[in-house]
């Protein structure tokens, strides 16, 4: 019996072996990827252990003494927590509160153009800000809010204010440019996941609400819109478990001495006192918790659809 | 029998709302980029005074001229052509090869290997982690720095797969049967005909390293090896156009200003994007359908 086992074994062993030689570059070509993964993916993970080490730049890893959760209890107990708690949680909110929808309404009122042309063109220019970079957006941003810019001009002319205003040196305008420049760059650019829905939706959908008598609003609200609620639930998962992701780029490009109090957030803090400063075992260990309370967000959102309207990402 | 095509007057009202809505957001979409362009051709000097909003009050071309002229700029800018054209065909040629393998449904370990990449989607190491790594890798002031680290995406993997999984399989068996390796059928076959999903990833990472300053500001201080973005972005948020402007001599010297210099590298920086991108659209709203979410 034990000897015919172990035959057996042998011989899907010997039969795996001649599949696996027989797929010999398919392997090494998937195996490549992992090496690839395994390196620039899971090596920095392992690198996490320096969060509970006091690492510095001299020793290597392994050889620097353990410190248990010194480092997280500094950051509960850092002066600056609030604040960049704050404001991480501030623009991000105001980001999904009113960058989420935005996109949604204009892939609605896009998808509802008559000619395909202007639909197309409108289409094109929607996109553009997106591929601009942030440094670049932020020089424009600079221009349009500069004493002689623009956005002054327009308000002083319009008798809203008398002297010109240095917008980027003032904390308490930080939130709404950085809200309102990304929606800006990312409005068109967010819609086309959308677009993309709506031209699965079955055209009898719609044919059917026009012999019930629905016009161009009604089709939208009740045909459009349910139809593309699997989309929107999953980019909504994904947009609750960034929460915590603040804008790096945008922030860091925007960001200066004087708006300090409203622009501080938890990944430009994580740079400044991690590469700035050099404290990598405290960036570290901020960056830890801010990764762990992402994943849970994005589980509990995952579950949360998951149980109202059955959608989820896995 | 009632036409569909007949118009009701709240019909028509409506369509009247959303083209006018549609071109208002065009406006605001284009007029910002329009006021840096009229701004970077009027004399720098001038234009510190402000109010210039649709055309150029004296129209110049100076700061171009100072732009192009500054040995600083230009380097950068050859190492942000470099990047881009290396690290986009290095990343589109990797990351569709491992794709592929993933692809097929007889790998084995494909289960395993899937798990491994849908993790690095979710988790990460971090700044400080990753940042240690690429200084023990060797990379600090290195070129390869913007190639190797960006040469894969798990993400991007994803789009690849979904795409070679609608390749007909009779193709592969014909090239099998000819006695072509995976490899060969690979990149002498799928990968010909995966010319729109290969156009969207080189696209997507195109921007990305054409966009991406971050890495040549925390890993790079050889500024002879800075990518344009962080020139621009050291010159934005530090205002060291300044020192470019002084440089400038002559006649030169008094018709740009540092904010001039500013507004013509961001032009000459965006250009070659802009022109890019409409040729690029078509497939890239393919690819974003295949790689789209299904609800």
């Amino acid at each position: 019996m034990v000897q015919q086992e172990s035959q057996t074994a042998k011989r899907t062993s010997s039969k795996l072996f001649k599949r696996l030689y027989s797929q010999r570059y398919l392997q090494a070509m998937a195996l490549i990827g992992i090496v690839w993964m395994l390196i620039f993916n899971y090596a920095p993970m392992y690198g996490i252990i320096i969060a509970f080490k006091d690492f510095d730049i001299i020793r290597p890893v392994s050889e620097a003494p353990w410190s248990g959760l010194e480092h997280f209890k500094e950051f509960f107990e850092d002066e600056n927590l609030v604040s960049v708690i704050k404001n991480t949680l501030g623009m991000s909110l105001l980001k999904l509160i009113i960058g989420f929808p935005l996109p949604i309404a204009f892939a609605l009122f896009l998808n509802e153009l008559r000619s395909v042309r202007y639909k197309k063109f409108v289409q094109t220019i929607s996109y553009l800000p997106h591929f601009l970079s942030w440094v670049i957006l932020g020089g424009i941003l600079a221009t349009w809010l500069a004493d002689v810019g623009i956005i002054n001009d327009l308000l002083i002319a319009l008798k809203v204010i008398k002297e010109p205003i240095s917008y980027l040196a003032e904390p308490k305008y930080f939130w709404g440019i950085v809200v309102t420049s990304d929606i800006w760059k990312e409005l068109g650019w967010s819609a086309i996941i959308y677009l993309a829905a709506i031209t699965g939706v079955s055209p009898e959908m719609y044919e059917a609400a026009t012999i019930d008598g629905a016009g161009r609003f009604q089709k939208m609200f009740y045909v459009t819109l349910p139809s593309i609620k699997g989309t929107i639930t999953i980019l909504f998962i994904l947009a609750v478990s960034g929460i915590l992701n603040s804008n790096f780029d945008q922030i860091l490009v925007l960001k200066n001495q004087l708006n300090e109090s409203a622009s501080s957030v938890i990944d430009v803090y994580v740079y400044q006192v991690g590469i700035s400063q050099s404290r990598y075992s405290y960036a570290t260990a901020v960056g830890l918790i801010k990764s762990i309370i992402s994943l849970i967000l994005l589980l509990s959102a995952n579950s949360i659809t998951k149980r109202l309207n059955n959608t989820s990402l896995f | 029998m009632f036409s569909l095509k007949r118009k009701t007057l709240q019909e028509a009202l409506f369509d009247q709302f959303n083209n006018l809505l549609m071109l208002v957001i065009c406006f605001a979409t284009l007029y910002p980029i329009w006021y840096v362009l009229v701004n970077s051709f009027n004399d720098g000097n001038d234009a510190m005074r402000g109010g210039i909003y649709w055309w150029p009050r004296m129209f110049s071309i100076d700061s171009y001229t100072a732009v192009f002229a500054n040995d600083g700029i230009m380097m950068a800018m050859g190492v942000t052509v470099a990047k881009t054209f290396v690290g986009t065909v290095i990343h589109v040629l990797f990351t569709a090869m491992v794709a592929y393998a993933f692809s097929r449904r007889e790998l084995i370990g494909r289960k395993v290997y899937m798990m491994i990449g849908t993790i690095t989607l979710f988790f990460s190491g971090g700044l400080i982690p990753t940042f240690l790594l690429i200084r023990d890798l060797g990379m600090l002031d290195s070129f390869w720095v913007y190639i190797i680290p960006a040469m894969f995406s798990f993400f991007d993997l994803i789009i690849f797969v979904s795409f070679f999984r609608e390749i007909p399989d009779a193709l592969e068996e014909a090239a099998k049967i000819d006695g072509a390796n995976d490899f060969k059928i690979f990149y002498q076959i799928i990968l010909p005909v995966s010319m729109p999903v290969v156009a969207t990833i080189a696209l997507f990472h195109g921007v990305y390293q054409w966009n991406d300053y971050f890495t040549g500001m925390i890993y790079i201080n050889n500024t002879d090896l800075q990518p344009i973005q962080t020139y621009l972005y050291r010159v934005v948020a530090q205002s060291s156009s300044n020192q470019i402007a002084a440089a400038a001599t002559g006649d030169l010297a008094r018709t740009v200003s540092s904010q001039s210099i500013k507004l013509a590298t961001m032009v000459v920086t965006t250009v070659p994007i802009v022109l890019v991108y409409p040729f690029m659209q078509k497939y890239f709203v393919k690819g974003f359908m295949i790689g789209s979410v299904k609800g």
